[in-house]
């Protein structure tokens, strides 16, 4: 057997971490997963390469975040090996020497937003915007996309590139009213600066094969072929199947399968997923055989039955109406973007971020600059009930002369006093600086 | 005590006594008689010693290599049942390849039961093409081998060989069990002929002693043992050459064994004194495998490599066009050039002389330039495949936060040399290198030494589910329930002691066993928040070493 596609694989089980000692994201979440693929023979395959993974260091953490109150503080070891497995993957992919790659690692991470206080939704830091944003730094890469196929909205990603309209991001999940983390809806499409460069699709519970796979032909794939980005990234979560135990969906292995050869992305990342003995280990199976432009064909759930988990008729109208709905919002994008342009130079939100599995309530007041030229310099004053306030100003990476000017000078008058830590991330100089009382 | 290895151009044979060698034979292999080739060299190193008086036979043939390796292998009904996941017709060897119906899943539950009817209809197609072997195999059978248990039931009558997967090996990974039983059943007739023809020939000669057997794992295993277990002799001879230098290694280092031949080079590290493992299996012939295998890694340089001007630019080997032009060969080789330097003084210097300075005309250089420069290229390329090595074992993936930031790197700094132009190359190497370099003595029968004084060898992997309330080893033929708390140190418990018996079935001797956990997990099974279980995996091994009495002696 020889792979179509020479595909890299970071096979990182963290067997020996947990949150907790029965929590989904325990020791135990990859081991069935370990079983097939080692049973399958998956890494023999020619031109199949494991590939050992590194540790993500602070500074491309903070290439992305700011954390509160230190990248050491609110990452674990786990979680550095998670992003570095992601980055050894892109390594390889970028380098030439592999067509694709996917980064079986764990803990997840598409739930962690700019500023991090802590874990939501089991993420601690974003590995896939680490990755992205080292692409950029050492490769030079320009336009992405992120698809995100996980069951749960990828708030997380969401929040980091809702500013920037270089980044592509389309995420598939569960209807937000029927859902953690409750949001993600169509409306929802980035800021003044990026409308249209964030794509949301809620699905209704009960999605199977072919919703998820009318909404790629339909809105996926055309968007990702007006975007023209350079790099598809998938943030390949698979809670959506019929056996997951804390979502409602009803897709399965060859659906995942399938879904993975038509959207062809160059690196793949394993995020949710929990059903970790009827679902991983199929999923996973099906996805490094397409991935790989092999015969996946025989790969199926012991109790798969298409007869039990068909979509209801109600579903697929659902569905297509959703489609719809988002496709004639995009022809709105233009229009609106016109108008903020026209519109006051800085635009604010006020935002409550709810970190479940740290238990922390963050407040935050966001505020942008809307550019002509440029992603827009973006200042976020964030006040957490765990006592710490910090103010976060990110010049984007291409930005123009005014925005740098503007970030520096919130910077330079930001008094120290008010904050527990003022941070700097200028993303055109790759930068970080603090600065504190 | 007597070790013997057949290799591709010269059979070795060493006596040893006590830790000398007492007698050393170098006879050249005639490949189309094996046998011959061992019952010569026997006689040719045992000449004038009583038989009686020869204590343990240790044989390392290329026997089942070259059966494989030139495709002269009895045709196999191959009975697969393999379930859902990668299509089984990729695995298929040749038409005797059967997909079956049936099912096991990672934890050894059935998922689809074995269908009786299509076994028998089968075998009786089998029988009909005139297969006389079958190996049966079935997906995660190691975690229960129902099936194949079930299937060799129902066609036990009417084979000669009949594998089964789980009986080769306790590790997961079905493409690789199906090859490994394939060959098994494959090679298992012609190596039943040969080996009981080598034990009554010993008989007839006096030899009171069982004859053991080696495998590519650098261990030995009884002869009646390798019935059952043809497949774990291949590749002996490079494990041979290996265990060979233990003796001379440092227990306290690591080091890079080096056997130069005349086609290519073999490399392979010493922990410790102890050889590093491959991470799953050997692979040989195309086939990859579940034998297990020292570790090593050959590259296409040696001895008698062709060396010649391409483009202006010096180039040495893979290929080999024969011996050096100092011994009547065709094309000039890096011994030529060895001998051209006076390094060696064996052969026709002249001619050595001859064949370097035509290199030397195309490249604009002298006799002694050239030579200096063929003897540089070819210790690189030796530098090169021992950086590769080296690289590929540290970059060994891992699964634990803990491995990957606590695990252990290889850095070997010292060189024990082994092979014809081991002498004439270690001091050169040393200066290219800057390592400690030492030529093993009586290097040049190394293989034989290695043979001589290996002891048993094996492994065994076992797996708990307490959920499920069983443990097994499936290749043990081992099963039985388990408590529900059972922990991971009473499943080690058990596994040295499933390792033990099985070593002792093996021909070990009871108080020279070296045993070691290889591998030992333990994993919370929960089901909706609460614990309902632990999956236990434990793997141990008979670390390859030597036998006690010549350990002890060497001492």
């Amino acid at each position: 057997m020889k792979a179509a596609r020479k595909t890299g694989l970071v096979f990182f089980p963290a067997f020996d971490w947990a949150i907790s000692e029965t929590h989904p994201e325990r020791e135990e979440r990859l081991l069935y997963t370990q079983d097939q693929v080692f049973e399958e023979g998956i890494l023999d395959i020619d031109g199949l390469v494991e590939l050992k993974p590194g540790l993500a260091t602070a500074r491309d953490v903070e290439r992305v975040h700011f954390c509160v109150p230190d990248p050491e503080t609110v990452t674990t070891k786990s979680h550095l090996v998670a992003a570095g497995g992601c980055i050894a993957v892109a390594d390889a992919v970028l380098g030439g020497k592999l067509d694709c790659g996917f980064a079986l690692v764990r803990p997840p991470g598409h739930h962690a937003m700019r500023v991090v206080h802590g874990a939501r939704g089991f993420c601690n830091i974003n590995i896939e915007a680490i990755m992205v944003e080292y692409l950029r730094h050492a490769y030079g890469v320009d336009r992405v996309a992120i698809v995100d196929t996980d069951c749960h909205h990828g708030d997380g990603t969401q929040d980091i590139y809702w500013h920037e309209p270089d980044t592509l991001f389309i995420s598939l999940h569960q209807d937000g009213r029927t859902l953690y983390p409750g949001s993600g809806f169509v409306s929802e499409m980035g800021g003044p600066n990026a409308l249209g460069a964030t794509v949301n699709i809620p699905l209704p519970p009960g999605t199977s094969e072919e919703g998820f796979l009318t909404v790629m032909d339909r809105v996926v794939l055309p968007i990702l072929e007006e975007f023209k980005p350079e790099l598809i990234i998938n943030s390949a979560g698979q809670d959506n199947h019929y056996s997951d135990p804390i979502t409602q969906m009803n897709f399965c292995a060859q659906g995942y399968a399938r879904l993975t050869e038509k959207l062809q992305p160059h690196i793949a990342v394993l995020e949710g997923g929990y059903s970790i003995e009827g679902a991983l280990p199929y999923v996973n199976v099906g996805l490094m055989l397409a991935l790989a432009g092999l015969d996946y064909s025989w790969v199926r759930e012991p109790d798969y039955d298409p007869e039990r988990i068909r979509q209801d008729a109600e579903v697929g109208r659902f569905i297509a109406l959703t489609c719809d709905h988002l496709l004639e919002l995009r022809e709105t994008c233009e229009v609106a973007r016109r108008t903020s342009l026209a519109g006051p130079e800085f635009v604010r939100r006020n935002r409550t971020i709810f970190y479940d599995t740290a238990g922390v309530v963050e407040n935050q007041r966001e505020m942008v600059r809307v550019c002509r030229d440029c992603a827009g310099t973006v200042s976020i004053d964030s006040h957490a009930d765990t006592g710490y306030h910090i103010l976060a100003i990110r010049i984007p990476r291409k930005a123009c002369a005014a925005c740098v000017e503007t970030g520096w000078r919130w910077f330079d008058q930001a008094d120290p006093r008010e904050y527990n830590c003022i941070g700097m991330q200028d993303g055109q100089s790759d930068l970080y600086q603090v600065k504190r009382e | 005590m007597l070790g013997l290895d057949v290799g591709g151009t010269h059979t070795d044979v060493v006596v040893i006594h006590g830790k000398e060698v007492a007698r050393k034979a170098k006879i050249l292999t005639n490949q189309d008689n094996l046998l011959e080739s061992v019952l010569c060299g026997m006689l040719e190193a045992t000449a004038g010693i009583e038989p009686r008086l020869i204590q343990r036979v240790v044989v390392s043939t290329t026997l089942a290599t070259n059966a494989i390796v030139e495709g002269r292998l009895e045709p196999v009904g191959m009975v697969v049942a393999s379930g859902p996941g990668v299509n089984p017709a990729s695995f298929a060897i040749d038409d005797h390849f059967y997909p079956v119906r049936g099912a096991i899943d990672h934890r050894g539950r059935e998922i689809a039961p074995l269908r009786d009817e299509e076994i028998r209809d089968v075998g009786r197609i089998l029988k009909a093409a005139g297969i006389r072997h079958v190996a049966l195999v079935g997906k995660f059978s190691t975690r229960n081998p129902g099936h194949e248990l079930r299937m060799r039931d129902l066609l036990a009558d009417g084979f000669d060989t009949v594998a089964m997967g789980h009986q080769v090996s306790g590790q997961l990974n079905f493409p690789r069990r199906i090859a490994t039983a394939y060959l098994n059943a494959a090679v298992a007739p012609i190596s039943r002929r040969f080996y009981e023809a080598v034990q009554r020939s010993m008989e007839r000669q006096g030899f009171r002693v069982p004859l053991e057997i080696l495998k590519a794992d650098g261990g030995t295993m009884a002869q009646q043992r390798s019935l059952q277990y043809a497949v774990e002799t291949i590749l002996s001879g490079p494990a041979a050459s290996v265990m060979g230098t233990v003796a001379f290694a440092d227990p306290a280092k690591e080091e890079v064994v080096l056997d130069i031949g005349g086609t290519t080079t073999d490399i392979a590290i010493l922990v410790n004194g102890v050889p590093l493992l491959e991470r799953v299996g050997i692979s040989i012939g195309g086939y990859r495998t579940l034998v297990r295998a020292l570790r090593s890694h050959s590259i296409g340089v040696g001895g008698d490599s062709w060396v010649r001007v391409e483009s202006g630019a010096l180039k040495v080997g893979p290929e080999r066009k024969g011996r050096a032009v100092a011994y009547g060969g065709p094309e000039p080789t890096p011994t030529d050039a060895l001998i051209a330097l006076g390094a060696e003084t064996s052969g026709h210097r002249q001619r050595a002389v001859d064949g370097i300075q035509r290199l030397g005309f195309q490249l604009g250089k002298g006799v002694r330039d050239t030579a200096e420069m063929i003897v540089s290229k070819t210790g690189s390329l030796i530098l090169g495949g021992i950086e590769h090595l080296v690289r590929e074992v540290n970059s060994q993936p891992v699964y634990t936060i803990h491995q990957l930031l606590e695990g252990k790197r290889v850095d070997p700094r010292d060189l024990i040399l082994i092979g014809a132009p081991a002498k004439e190359l270690a001091s050169r190497l040393g200066a290219a290198s800057g390592w400690q370099v030492r030529v093993a003595p009586d290097h040049e029968v190394a293989n034989a030494i290695g043979a001589a004084v290996a002891r048993t060898t094996c492994e065994v992997t076992v797996v708990a589910d307490t959920a499920l309330g069983y443990v097994s080893a499936p290749e043990e033929g081992y099963r039985a329930a388990i408590d529900r708390n059972a922990t991971e140190e009473e499943i080690v418990k058990l596994a040295l002691t499933l390792l033990w018996n099985k070593a002792l079935r093996l021909g070990a001797d009871e108080d020279d066993l070296t045993m070691e956990i290889l591998e030992a997990q333990q994993f919370n099974m929960v089901k909706g928040f609460h614990r309902v279980g632990r999956s236990i995996r434990v793997r141990a091994q008979v670390k390859p070493g030597l036998i006690k009495t010549y350990r002890e002696i060497a001492a």
